[in-house]
């Protein structure tokens, strides 16, 4: 039931299955706080959005943002959960960039439940629950070595308390590192697609937990699992599920097993370091906070989110395909750069959906291509397969029509960019044969691959002598007629 | 002179707000320091919002229902740059950078604030006497308590150093000391009045209320403070029904309960089958009976209404206020405001400044308070509690489908001495058994002051009504005011 391992990630030991399941927070891109006015910014001057409400003064009191629950609302559906009454809990522990030592959370009513996620490759994951709650302030330790245990002082910034994050829950329904990462991806890709998030792991908007467990190939059961922090980049979280699920693997072979706790990921050394266990682990005496009353949206409020949900990553894929001609592979590209729509528009317009998708898949890796319209695009494919443009003088006009805008034939004309006409092309390629007799004797005498080998490095030699303007496709035609003569 | 006509008298010019706040400020110099009622009194801003208010009129500006009216903060209200102590060690030092919305509301009113008053630390206790700043005393008799924890508001009303206090009430903590001093006490629907800037206690039970020497002084101060505030999530956002218009209608036609459960002893309820709490005094319930035949003979029925689950309440409070207290007050911990006491890492300059901080009692419920919602002891403790909170909120809901509002005493017993409780704290917690159930519901009540106990000392008899029956509580509390006997009252 579990899918083909794939990747030299998955290193496990026969007869041993990966098991994983991810918690990933998220800021939500809203104006303000969960709770007060003061502005949600990235940034800014230490302790300047800051007010009553978020640095938990006395007598403050959280009021919710409506902004930042639809948001919720809205991811909630997209990853397909049920979007429920909810309420809000203290989550009670004492850390000195938390305003109030109590984070204002969800906890057995969340705002959604009962999810799923789609990956690339097919495989869905499930998503257990998606709940609302608050940020922390951000502590910086001074001092000694930077570090908690050794630093002379801490600076706390309270800018982050109170900004909206959800946090997603995962069912262990991941079974590779490479599927662990995969999740990640379209889970990024949802939050664009929705705009709930800027999703940023780098900047820390987007940050992901990894319970990491092993069990013998095909069984039911859940092991002992540890909790990964301190997972800052996809490379990391792959590393450190490989280095976490291989521990296991030892110490379930040894006759050990491991202790549920928490472990740290140690990027520099490729290693988990132990954290804190269950034993230790803090109780946090959740309860309904009185402070704010439940979160009861109406049915017309997700109908209408429903009705008002872009086309998610998933969907647009599958439409993509469904055009014919475009591979699995490019379908995720174009999606993930949100290029599916020009494609499509594209072809729409008339163009071959197979040259249009390489073209844009290899040549248009930019975020800057808003000047590419789907009618250019569909004319320089034209040109291209007409044999008009060769693939190299394409790929120079669709980059110029990116940076600069315009029509690709004047693009092409104001370049001297004209395809080489056929008799020319077959004087050059003449030459070429005349310097090259033993790879021409090779050719004409090889097989398949021998020929395909050749033809290559006689096409190298064209383009070198045509400065490029010669067409590949035609070159090749020329090659096969002179052979059989 | 009350509120009321200060205010006429100072909008009419027959007196300047200036020398209004000047004699009270006189009376606080000459007496607070025997009863020791304000932790803080703030006489040049005081005289400084009098001339505002006097320019203002001479000017011929709107000036508000309150104008020049002095009033007393309890010190646990939020007063922009003005040091707000809870009666903490633990806020030392602490100038909010903001007002409380009920602030706003009386100043925007034309009140006037004359200083901030004593309180049982934090809120918690039933006789100010576990204030970091030492006792407030009964301005009746100085060897006993004002009541608590609003005991520093209650007390001065009753010496006339003020004649509108704001007070707090969690678990009674407005009634109590109202009844305790012979003054008029409202708390109010729970969600009625914002508790924005109120530092809180027990957020799903705390509500700020008027403490006034009359009737219609509570009534114009609620609705001075009371409506819609956005500040406040769980603040009621319904039209305010304004309560002084209709507060001389009296109580002709109204349906009134006596409740079983608070009168063990009363004459109407003897006979009457079940359980009712245990320690209310003869002379209390004397006057309550006393205080239902007045509202017979204004016209009231009277019958007898029976809410088994009010002998639970002292229980439920006593684990659902502590509960979210523990959670509220982990705020406290030396890093951002307030006291703090040094030490070699965050957690123990945590553990450091609580102790230093903290009195013995607010320990005491902080500890309550964790038990109750710990891992494994959560269901047991904190779980039953709400339950039994329902099962309140249904029967209180079911006595009110027969009558429109329920009598009983706001306290056992008149003001006890000095000390002669804080030995003892599960005895000091049973002063709180007659007021606890309106917090646990949410619903409004009032105490009004009606005549004296054996010992000559003030005893209050206590209105509770359905959510937002604040108009017909106060109309039976001002029938009740003009019905009741000699003694008591301001002093």
């Amino acid at each position: 039931m579990s899918p083909a391992a794939t990747g030299r990630e998955q290193a496990l030991a026969e007869g041993w299955e990966l098991v994983v399941g991810l918690e990933v927070h998220v800021e939500l891109s809203t104006a303000t706080k969960l709770f007060c006015g003061c502005a949600n910014r990235f940034g800014d001057e230490p302790n300047t959005n800051v007010c009553p409400v978020c640095l938990g003064l006395p007598g403050s009191l959280p009021v919710p943002n409506a902004t930042a629950v639809s948001f919720a609302m809205r991811l909630g559906r997209a990853l397909g959960c049920e979007v429920q009454g909810a309420v809000f809990a203290r989550k009670n522990y004492f850390y000195p960039d938390m305003p109030k030592d109590y984070q204002i959370s969800q906890y057995d009513q969340p705002t959604s439940i009962d999810g799923r996620l789609e990956l690339v490759d097919g495989h869905t994951v499930g998503i257990e629950r998606a709940h609302i709650e608050e940020d922390t302030g951000k502590t910086t330790h001074i001092g000694g070595g930077g570090r908690i245990h050794d630093a002379d002082y801490a600076l706390v910034d309270y800018n982050r308390a109170g900004v909206p994050l959800v946090e997603i829950v995962s069912r262990p329904d991941i079974r590779t590192a490479e599927q662990a990462r995969s999740y990640v991806r379209e889970l990024r890709a949802v939050l664009l697609a929705v705009g709930v998030s800027d999703a940023r792991m780098e900047e820390g908007s987007m940050r992901v937990d990894a319970n990491v467990s092993v069990r013998p190939a095909g069984a039911d059961e859940l092991r002992t699992r540890c909790e990964i922090k301190n997972l800052s980049s996809l490379r990391s979280l792959g590393r450190a599920i490989v280095y976490e699920a291989q521990r296991h693997v030892e110490l379930w072979t040894s006759g050990e097993r491991p202790r549920q706790e928490t472990r740290h990921w140690d990027e520099a050394r490729g290693r988990t370091t132990p954290g804190r266990s269950k034993e230790d682990a803090e109780d946090y005496r959740y309860f309904q906070d009185p402070d704010l009353v439940p979160l009861a949206p109406e049915a017309d409020t997700v109908a209408a989110i429903d009705a008002a949900l872009p086309p998610l990553p998933a969907a647009r894929r599958a439409e993509l395909i469904a055009v014919g001609g475009v591979g699995a592979a490019d379908a995720a590209v174009l999606v993930e750069r949100n290029q599916d729509r020009l494609v499509r528009a594209a072809v729409a317009a008339g163009a071959d959906p197979a040259v249009t998708a390489t073209r844009v898949v290899n040549d248009l890796a930019t975020d800057n291509w808003s000047r590419v319209t789907p009618d250019g695009l569909a004319a320089l494919v034209a040109m291209e397969t007409a044999g008009q443009l060769t693939a190299t003088q394409a790929k120079q006009v669709l980059a110029e029509m990116a940076e600069a805008g315009g029509a690709p034939d004047e693009i092409a004309r104001r370049r001297g960019f004209e395809a080489m006409a056929g008799d020319d092309l077959a004087a050059v390629l003449e030459e070429v044969i005349a310097d090259n007799p033993d790879a021409w004797d090779r050719y004409r005498a090889g097989d398949e691959t021998e020929r395909k080998k050749l033809a290559g490095f006689l096409t190298g030699q064209v383009m070198r002598a045509t400065k490029g303007k010669a067409d590949g496709a035609a070159i090749n035609r020329l090659l096969e007629q002179h052979a059989d003569q | 002179m009350s509120a009321l006509a200060l205010a006429a008298a100072v909008k009419s010019g027959e007196r300047s707000a200036a020398a209004v706040v000047e004699e009270h400020l006189d009376r606080i110099a000459e007496r607070d320091g025997e009863i020791g009622a304000f932790n803080l009194v703030l006489a040049a801003e005081a005289r400084a919002d009098a001339a505002r208010i006097d320019s203002a009129l001479a000017r011929g500006e709107p000036v508000g229902p309150l104008a020049g009216v002095p009033v007393a903060l309890k010190d646990n209200l939020c007063t922009r740059g003005v040091p707000t102590t809870c009666s903490s060690r633990m806020l030392e030092g602490w100038h909010p950078p903001y007002d409380a919305t009920v602030v706003q509301r009386l100043r925007a009113a034309g009140a006037v604030v004359v200083g901030k008053t004593n309180l049982d630390e934090f809120a918690m206790g039933s006789s100010t006497e576990n204030s970091a700043f030492g006792p407030t005393r009964n301005p009746h008799d100085t060897s006993r308590v004002p009541g608590g924890s609003s005991g520093g508001s209650a007390a001065a009303v009753a010496a006339r150093f003020a004649p509108l206090a704001l007070g707090s009430d969690t678990g009674g903590s407005i009634r109590q000391p109202a009844a305790l001093c012979g003054v008029v006490g409202l708390k109010p629907t729970y969600g009625r009045v914002s508790r924005y800037g109120l530092v809180a206690f027990a957020s799903s039970l705390d509500q700020i209320g008027p403490i006034a020497a009359t009737v219609a002084d509570a009534a114009a101060c609620y609705e001075a403070i009371s409506g819609h505030d956005p500040l406040d999530s769980t603040s009621i956002d319904s039209p305010r029904e304004l309560v002084t218009a209709s507060l001389e209608r009296g109580v002709d036609g109204l349906r009134v309960g006596v409740l079983a459960e608070l009168c063990a002893g009363s004459t109407r309820v003897e006979g009457a089958a079940g359980s009712a709490v245990e320690g209310v005094a003869a002379d209390v319930i004397a006057r309550v009976d006393t205080a239902a035949a007045a509202l017979e003979a204004a016209g009231a029925s009277i019958s007898v209404v029976s809410a088994p689950s009010a002998v639970l309440g002292l229980s439920a409070y006593y684990l659902i206020a502590p509960a979210e207290a523990s959670s509220n007050l982990a705020r406290y911990d030396g890093v951002r405001y307030g006291l703090r006491v040094d030490a070699a890492n965050a957690a123990e300059m945590n553990v450091n400044t609580r102790t230093a901080g903290f009195g013995a009692e607010v320990k005491r419920r902080i500890m309550l308070g964790t038990y109750a919602l710990s891992a494994g002891y959560y269901d047991a403790f904190y779980g039953k509690a709400l339950r039994v909170r329902t099962l309140m909120r249904r029967e209180f809901a079911a006595a009110y489908a027969d009558v429109d509002v329920l009598l009983g005493p706001t306290t056992p017993t008149t003001a006890f001495e000095l000390g002669a409780k804080t030995a003892d704290p599960l005895l000091m917690y049973l002063n709180d058994v007659c007021t606890i159930p309106a917090n646990l519901t949410g619903h409004p009540a009032v105490s009004v002051p009606f005549g004296s106990g054996d010992d000559g000392l003030p005893v209050g008899v206590q209105l509770m009504g359905p959510a937002l029956s604040e108009p017909i509580l106060l109309r039976a509390a001002a029938v009740l005011e003009q019905a009741a006997p000699s003694g008591g009252g301001a002093r």
